[in-house]
């Protein structure tokens, strides 16, 4: 039963992307729809196709690079330290966040009206929001910051995790040693095996970041709006033609992706020779500045997150609240009691197909890593870049796909549509959160087991799993977090008929009910924060008697 | 018995072995790490890795063990760490191989081998608590309680200090001894060797 | 009504399901109101409506409470653009889903109801054989002609909307009421003004509104667009390229619908905005959602109205429900609950004077709110434009204004 479970699971990673591509080429050629007439040429025609492309291109590397660089400075500077410490507990939550729901609350803080800018507006008297294009700026620089602030933390763990991989501590002790500062020898000596280490997930941003459609539905440019956002719309149009548009946009954002990876590994490079030279010439860095900046910049963006999840809160309780006033007029549940139950019956349907998309994951993760243990069956090397396909491959480009591919076989959009999509994103996570503490389980314990006489199966289910009752459950609350946050799978394959919190907060976002979407944003925030918290609470509780299970 | 047990890896040959162990006795097999001990275990327990390719036949009470899964071939086996599990605590630990019988008499063997070490009362403690050499000796009455019919010690007193590592292994082979099973004893130790007193192999 | 005879029943359904195999097997009847509401116990109708207002939301919600006394679920898909139902039912056509689709009642009216009825993908007709329809006021309201295209029963309304004027009393005093007026105050107040990005409906509806303001003669807009289109059409872009560097982030960002116009009144960032449903400002003061000093008003020479409807797609799978539904909506009940401001502000399409009085008080008891005009403030609602003008103004505004600057 469990030796088919690697070669399912590869199945079911690669195979809705490969389908998925294939349902976004035919119609791309004018195949399966059958109206659309030369969809490339009407792709390419599109008046805001450069632009499109060039600001999702833009806010794509410059959100990379500004996540990538400030997690690098805050690891550099300050692993370790106090301040670390309490910036890692900081931002740790903040993963979970879904983006949805953080744009939505940086959305209000940066516009021009937001909560920063009522600042100096009650200090001086303004009466009148000033008229700055910063939200929606055609250049996606505020969508760009959006994305800083929700991938840095994410950054950030993954090389926190890679740290003990590359003895770090060791090579900056022997750098600091040779006279080197601490940014500067951490840089020099730690940073290019950390790269190393967290180089698939930095590409995994870089491509969230060119070609997300909910962060740039709420954060980015109108006219026209980012690739992405405009073929998710090709896609919803009444116009069946225009599906094949939507797939022939899809296509040349994938080669446009694929072209910004080939330029970004170009730049690794470029960036390691340059790293040579600088090592060579002995030179440091302006340690303090270096650390400061890193500090105020991580600082900064974990506020801003904070701060706007601290909006959404104040405006779901929220009674008249005009420009200037930094708080509303007074406070109010109404709209709790207008907007709860409607977002609770939601939250349980989101919370439902997140579990079984969890629950499907796991199950299929720890029959692999348990072949694994078993037979010695693993994908290799090559399972890895497996484990990333969908996540490296746009949404965009093969969801289209995914949704025409089964229409054309009569398959609707549905709801277990909807569910065997979310599998696939919450698989690589979970599997990549699981495998670690998995394949770190001491195997004497199996051999033990086996040897008091219990069956393999056994030793698994009241052994392996329940000292793994941590990281299982970490895993879940990961896969519980990845599905609640999907918003291009949902929308395009449920066919709009498949409500979770993130289409609802999203869809909310476009009209202008900030008590509505308040509610909707946390709602969407606690159903992603309350597995951590039960993630952490249940082993502590069932295990506060088993000293050996803390820090399992 | 080990019937001229032959493990490879990459078709060179790690180690050889052809010896005889009768119930009760203790056969050592000493070398440096690297030499293949802990692999001729994993082959004796059954659960050797598809690395390495192995010849040969290893028989327990005359019947050949090829071909059946770990827990099947009732072989206990004892490390350096005593490996109790820690989301259990001792009682349970000592009770995970016992089978069969009432829940009562689970619960007095248990009580039983925990007088016998020494430890009475100790069924509902955490096993994080204990001491190393009460961890030690739990570890050695869970596997005697599964009533083995063949023991494994894999450098089972490699981490006790001077006293304890006395004590236990006087402990471990006389207990050996009353069980009446064969004992495949790996060590790097001479002094382990000594104290076994049966034939030793060195790799 | 008597039953037919029992042979010519059969008749009549053998002969009706080889003239049309898959369509009419499950093809209610709509005259046979008793047979429409047995069989819509226990189904489920997906109402495919606009999910922009919260407004709007909790009413269908209400009407979902209405429903289930009836026996019949009602569920609300929310759409962002009504467009995206309409493309549903146009895919599952395609893909050959002639029943049980999943679209079973769509809010509509102009060119989506245009097109979806040219291409034959609408149940009826069966707005005239509701039970409720008797108190629809078929001579002074536009419920028979949806954007001059005539409905013959194959929507049914159930709101009427009129172009109103949203301003903040407290920072404006004397706001524009024609075109050229709009464009002097946004001259004098740059960046104080700006409309929802065309295609969205409100904002088209505002192209329409300028249109027909400045066109030399508005009349041609209720014939199809022709070849007359750029000359009509003219006046109104060279009016819009002065206006744009004058709209609220210079025209290169608008609010996407609007609610969210609105809302930039509420911070600060506007000073105008307009409504599609003359309630709406009344209601979002009463959300907290406006400041207290915003008021309402209507241009010079007038402004556009018309009609919501509601339409059943042919493949539907719960037409039943969905008439039942649709006559819930026509329901004096339902009909006071929407105009009332603190819930939607949506004018009633009934003819009060065909209610009986305790079904007239409900109406009379409203409190239509601070900023909501009376009927005769409102005037007469100018005609829409038949549909097509709308469709090429959406189109020739992305390509002006929407994709570049």
């Amino acid at each position: 039963m469990l030796r088919p479970l690697p070669l399912l699971t590869a199945g079911v990673l690669a195979g809705p992307v490969a389908f998925g591509l294939l349902g976004t080429v035919l119609p791309a050629f004018g195949l399966l729809v059958p109206e659309a007439e030369m969809p490339w040429a009407q792709a390419l025609s599109w008046p805001g196709l450069p632009r499109a492309l060039g600001v999702a291109i833009l806010s794509g590397v410059l959100s990379t690079l500004g996540a990538l660089t400030i997690a690098t400075l805050i690891l550099a500077g300050w692993h370790g330290t106090r301040a670390f410490a309490w910036l890692e507990r900081a931002l740790s939550p903040l993963l979970a966040v879904p983006h949805a729901a953080a744009a939505l609350g940086l959305a209000f803080l940066i516009a021009p009206s937001g909560w920063i800018a009522r600042v100096p507006a009650t200090l001086l008297g303004w009466e009148r929001a000033p008229d700055l294009l910063i939200l929606n700026d055609p250049w996606g620089l505020s969508l760009a910051a959006g994305l800083v602030a929700k991938e840095m933390p994410f950054l950030l763990l993954m090389m926190l995790a890679a740290l003990p991989q590359v003895q770090s501590r060791r090579r900056l002790r022997v750098a600091r040693s040779l006279g080197q500062g601490r940014v500067a020898g951490w840089l020099k000596a730690g940073f290019p095996g950390v790269y190393a280490q967290v180089r698939l997930p930095v590409l995994v941003v870089l491509v969230f970041g060119i070609t997300n459609v909910d962060v740039a539905v709420i954060l980015g440019p109108n006219t026209p709006p980012t690739l992405a956002v405009q073929v998710a719309r090709w896609m919803m149009s009444p116009d069946l033609s225009l599906r094949a548009v939507a797939a022939a946009g899809g296509l040349i954002l994938l080669f446009a992706t694929l072209g910004v990876l080939a330029l970004w590994l170009l730049g690794e490079r470029i960036a390691g020779r340059l790293g040579l030279l600088w090592v060579r010439s002995g030179r440091g860095l302006p340690e303090r500045r270096a650390r400061g900046a890193g500090l105020l910049l991580a600082g900064t963006s974990a506020t801003m997150v904070l701060a706007g999840l601290a909006a959404l809160a104040v405006w779901s309780v929220a009674a008249r609240w005009s420009f200037p006033d930094p708080m509303p007029e007074a406070l109010t549940l109404r709209s709790w009691s207008r907007f709860g139950p409607d977002m609770l019956a939601v939250a349980g349907d989101t919370m439902a197909l997140a579990a079984l998309a969890t629950l499907a994951s796991l199950v299929l993760v720890i029959g692999c890593l348990e072949a694994e243990h078993r037979f010695g069956l693993t994908l290799g090397q090559r399972a890895l870049s497996l484990l990333y396909l969908p996540l490296l491959v746009p949404q965009v480009a093969f969801l289209p796909g995914l949704q025409l591919l089964p229409l054309a076989l009569g398959i609707g959009p549905s709801w277990p549509l909807v569910l065997a999509g979310h599998v696939v994103f919450v698989l690589p996570y979970v599997f990549l959160s699981l495998a670690g503490p998995f394949r770190a389980w001491d195997a004497r314990l199996a051999r033990v087991g086996a040897g008091l006489g219990a069956s393999r199966d056994r030793v698994l289910w009241r052994l392996r799993l329940p000292m793994l009752t941590g990281p299982l459950l970490t895993a879940a609350a990961i896969g519980l977090a990845v599905s609640v946050g999907q918003y291009l799978p949902t929308l395009l394959l449920g066919g709009g008929r498949v409500t979770t919190l993130v289409t609802e907060a999203v869809a909310l976002a476009s009209g202008g009910d900030r008590r509505a979407v308040g509610i909707w944003g946390l709602g969407q925030t606690l159903a992603a924060l309350l597995p951590f918290a039960l993630a952490l609470l249940v082993p502590a509780l069932v295990f506060r008697h088993r000293r050996g299970m803390r820090h399992g | 018995m080990l019937d001229r047990v032959s493990i490879a890896r990459d078709g060179t040959t790690l180690l050889s072995v052809d010896a005889t162990v009768a119930p009760g006795e203790v056969l050592t097999l000493m070398g440096p790490s690297g030499s293949g001990k802990s692999t001729l275990l994993d082959l004796v327990m059954g659960d050797l890795s598809p690395a390495f390719r192995a010849t040969g036949r290893i028989l327990l009470d005359g019947r050949d063990l090829a071909g059946l899964p770990p827990e099947a071939r009732r072989i206990g086996i004892l490390y350096q760490d005593p490996l109790l599990f820690p989301h259990l605590d001792v009682g349970a630990n000592l009770a995970f191989g016992l089978r069969g019988g009432t829940r009562a008499a689970r619960q007095a063997e248990v009580a039983g081998a925990l007088a016998e070490i020494g430890l009475e009362g100790y069924a509902g403690r955490d096993p994080a608590t204990l001491s190393g050499g009460q961890a030690a000796r739990v570890a050695l009455m869970r596997v005697l309680l599964a009533k083995p019919r063949a023991l494994l010690l894999d450098e089972p007193f490699s981490k006790l200090d001077a006293e304890r590592r006395a004590q236990m292994r006087d402990l471990v082979f006389s207990r050996a001894r009353r069980a009446g099973v064969p004992v495949l004893l790996v060590t790097h130790d001479a002094a382990d060797a000594e104290a076994a007193g049966g034939e030793v192999v060195r790799l | 009504m008597k039953a037919p005879p029992m042979r010519l029943a059969l008749a009549l359904a053998v002969t009706t399901a080889l003239i049309l195999p898959v369509h009419a097997q499950n093809a209610p009847d709509p005259s046979d109101w008793d047979a429409v509401t047995e069989a819509a116990q226990g189904q489920t109708v997906y109402w495919h409506a606009w999910g922009g207002a919260t407004p709007t939301n909790d009413f269908i919600a209400w009407i979902g409470d209405r429903a289930s006394e009836q026996g019949v679920t009602l569920e609300h898909v929310k759409l962002a653009d009504t467009a995206d139902a309409v493309g549903a039912v146009v895919t599952e056509q395609q893909a050959g889903r002639d029943a049980d689709g999943s679209v079973d009642l769509i809010w509509i009216n102009g060119a989506n109801f245009a097109s979806m009825k040219e291409a034959d993908l609408l149940f009826g007709p069966f707005a005239e054989q509701l039970p409720n329809w008797r108190y629809v006021d078929v001579e002074g309201k536009t419920v028979t002609t949806d954007f001059t295209v005539p409905t013959e029963g194959y929507e049914s309304p159930w709101a009427m909307a009129q172009l109103v004027f949203v301003y903040d009393g407290a920072r404006v005093q004397d706001p524009p009421r024609t075109a050229p007026e709009l464009l002097a105050w946004a001259e004098s107040n740059p960046g104080r003004f700006t409309y929802p990005q065309p295609p969205d409906f409100l904002g088209t509806t505002f192209l329409k509104q300028m249109l027909i303001e400045l066109a030399p003669e508005p009349a041609a807009l209720q014939d199809p667009a022709g070849e007359n289109y750029d000359e009509v059409t003219a006046p109104l872009w060279s009016f819009l390229d002065t206006l744009t560097p004058q709209l609220w982030r210079e025209g290169r960002a608008y609010p996407e619908t609007g609610p969210r116009m609105l809302q930039l009144i509420n911070d600060g960032e506007t000073d105008l905005a307009f409504s599609f449903s003359p309630g709406e400002a009344s209601t979002a003061i009463a959300n907290f959602q406006l400041p207290e000093s915003v008021r309402t008003y209507v241009l010079e020479e007038g402004t556009i109205g018309n009609a919501s409807f509601v339409a059943i797609p042919y493949n539907s799978s719960a037409k039943e429900g969905a008439m039942v539904v649709a006559d819930i909506l026509l329901s004096p009940d339902a009909q006071a609950r929407a105009q009332d401001p603190a819930v939607l502000g949506y004018d009633t399409v009934l003819d009060l004077g065909k209610l009986s009085e305790a079904q007239r008080a409900a109406f009379d008891a409203l409190d239509l709110g601070v900023a909501t005009l009376t009927p005769e403030e409102l005037g007469q609602a100018l005609p829409e434009p038949h549909p097509s003008w709308a469709t090429r103004l959406a189109e020739d505004w992305v390509a002006r204004y929407g994709v570049a600057n």
